[in-house]
């Protein structure tokens, strides 16, 4: 019993290190890489004796000490516990989230099998979507809580943008729940390990290429990030719903919006691109379809199944900074429209296209 | 007091903590929000009662998107906070409340008593989860299901046609 509740207890660590980490080493990547984009060098100030290790001195020094120890502000006429609240609401989700995410296939330890995975639910998905739906009350609250008219619009267009895209997201999936058979994470990527006419890994984007631009789009919604950062607005709404909010409390909604970047990263690396899978990698080696096997112990095969899943969150990570130094924003009406006249119909047109087939090729 | 109880009489005591709040707040963001962890607790209620289908859809339907409707308007409308009621009102209040708690000892209680309740481990290890409530749902229930539907459909029409702009 002690024993369960350990292993549980290191697998929680180890995502929340993993997504902690991974938010704040984006935090560095998003100004390097903005800095490339946009013709300059970017942050390159901070160093320790000369030596700024790659950015590290940045993200794990300068950055943190910057935030924590900046004043402390609630505006004069908000409401005190809810300006407090609202930051620790908007993490929370992000966070959490991950659990049903899985990291890898099974550990075999002596005579322990461990899943990968921090929480094997039954009803998997749709606790992902009941904590992304969370997230909402982050923006209201703190927008609400500001007394402050750009905060309050910046949190309405805000809140309208996420409950409309939460439509898009979920029924963007419900074509990869139906081919797979599951709810669950961890079943749905040990799914995409079967090869389809001997050669090809049965992976969600094969699929479900339509419900993975539809689901990309609305994660980046969700997110809010440009292009669909309205609810920020940098150039209409001063800061848009985290206007009033500086130090400990900005460094929680500033954190929150790039773990909810990595936990979107994830969800797109589990649903659509296999997980931790590795192409021809199964529990003993490898077995490519041309015949040749090549057999690896076993560690070696949960290191290579973590690389992998690393690797693919890191790229759907850095796509994300890509798309957002690309793209201009999206007015407000753009994105309404979008979400509820394009992305809907779309996600329901995929639903039923992908009935029909599963229908017609299970006969 | 087995650690089923502890656990139910502990989330039992939050439950009705925030929901007095709900009432007796004065800022109704502040009772809105009550409400909020009034229904999360009530979702974790659910999974001790092996639901964990009802428990997602409670927090992804009410705490997730009812409430947060709820809030968009009270954010809009910014009634301000509620003054406090007479003393008439405070009066005929908590007698109410009173005969309703006799009712409750003196009916209730006798009652649930005598209801067989079966240990946890005699449940099917499938019995609260999606693929239950799916076929369960499809199958015995479809036409309380498709009303259900219809219903939502009407009140959405209803919704459009209140806000539409009338061309002048």
């Amino acid at each position: 019993m002690l024993v369960e509740l350990g292993i549980i207890a290191v697998k929680s660590f180890i995502v929340l290190f993993m997504v902690l980490n991974l938010a704040g080493v984006m935090g560095w990547v998003e100004r390097k890489g903005s800095a490339l984009i946009q013709d300059r060098i970017g942050a390159n100030r901070a160093s320790v004796l000369g030596f700024a290790g790659l950015g590290l001195v940045n993200t794990l020094l300068a950055d943190p000490i910057k935030f924590l120890t900046k004043e402390d502000f609630v505006p004069p006429h908000g409401d005190k516990f809810l300006h407090t609240l609202a930051p620790c609401l908007a993490f929370f989700p992000a966070l959490v989230t991950f659990a049903v995410i899985p990291f890898g296939d099974v550990l075999v330890v002596g005579s322990r099998e461990i899943n990968l995975q921090v929480a094997n639910l039954n009803i998997g998905i749709l606790y992902v979507f009941a904590m992304a739906s969370l997230g909402v009350y982050g923006i209201v609250i703190g927008a609400w809580a500001s007394n402050n008219k750009f905060s309050l619009l910046g949190g309405i267009r805000g809140s309208a943008q996420m409950i409309s895209y939460e439509v898009a997201m979920g029924l963007s999936v419900m074509g990869i729940l139906m081919i797979y058979g599951t709810l669950e994470p961890q079943e749905i990527a040990r799914a995409q390990g079967h090869l389809l006419w001997g050669w090809l890994p049965a992976w969600g984007i094969v699929l479900q290429p339509v419900a993975f631009l539809l689901f990309l789009t609305a994660a980046v919604a969700e997110s809010k990030r440009v292009p669909f950062d309205l609810p920020e607005g940098e150039s209409e709404l001063v800061a848009g719903f985290h206007t009033e909010y500086s130090g400990g409390k900005f460094l929680m909604f500033f954190a929150g919006e790039f773990a909810e970047m990595v936990t979107a990263a994830g969800l797109i690396t589990t649903l659509f691109f296999g997980g931790w899978q590795v192409p021809f990698l199964f529990r003993d080696g490898f077995h490519f379809p041309w015949g040749s096997d090549f057999m690896i112990p076993q560690l070696v095969v949960v290191a290579l199944q973590i690389i992998a899943f690393l690797t693919k969150i890191i790229f759907f990570c850095w796509l994300f900074i890509l798309i957002r130094w690309t793209l201009p924003r999206f007015r407000y009406d753009q994105v309404m429209r979008l979400g509820w006249k394009m992305l809907l119909p779309a996600a329901l047109a995929n639903l039923i296209v992908t009935a029909i087939a599963i229908a017609v090729f299970a006969a | 007091m087995s650690v089923e109880e502890i656990g139910f009489f502990l989330l039992a005591t939050f439950l009705v903590g925030f929901s007095v709040l709900v009432i007796l707040a004065r800022n109704p963001v502040h009772s809105a929000l009550a409400l909020v962890a009034a229904l999360f607790i009530m979702a974790v209620l659910f999974l001790t009662l092996n639901a964990p289908m009802v428990a997602a859809l409670q927090v992804l339907v009410y705490a997730g998107a009812i409430m947060v409707l709820f809030l968009f308007v009270l954010m809009l409308l910014n009634p301000g906070t509620v003054e406090r009621g007479s003393a008439l009102a405070w009066g005929l209040t908590a007698t109410a409340g009173a005969v309703l708690a006799l009712e409750l000892i003196g009916f209730v209680m006798p009652a649930a008593d005598s209801v067989q309740r079966l240990p946890t481990s005699e449940i099917e290890s499938r019995f609260g989860s999606p693929e239950a409530l799916g076929l369960t749902l499809f199958s015995g229930f479809v036409l309380p299901f498709e009303v259900a539907s219809v219903l939502l459909l009407v009140a959405i029409i209803g919704a459009v046609t209140l806000a539409r702009r009338t061309k002048e």
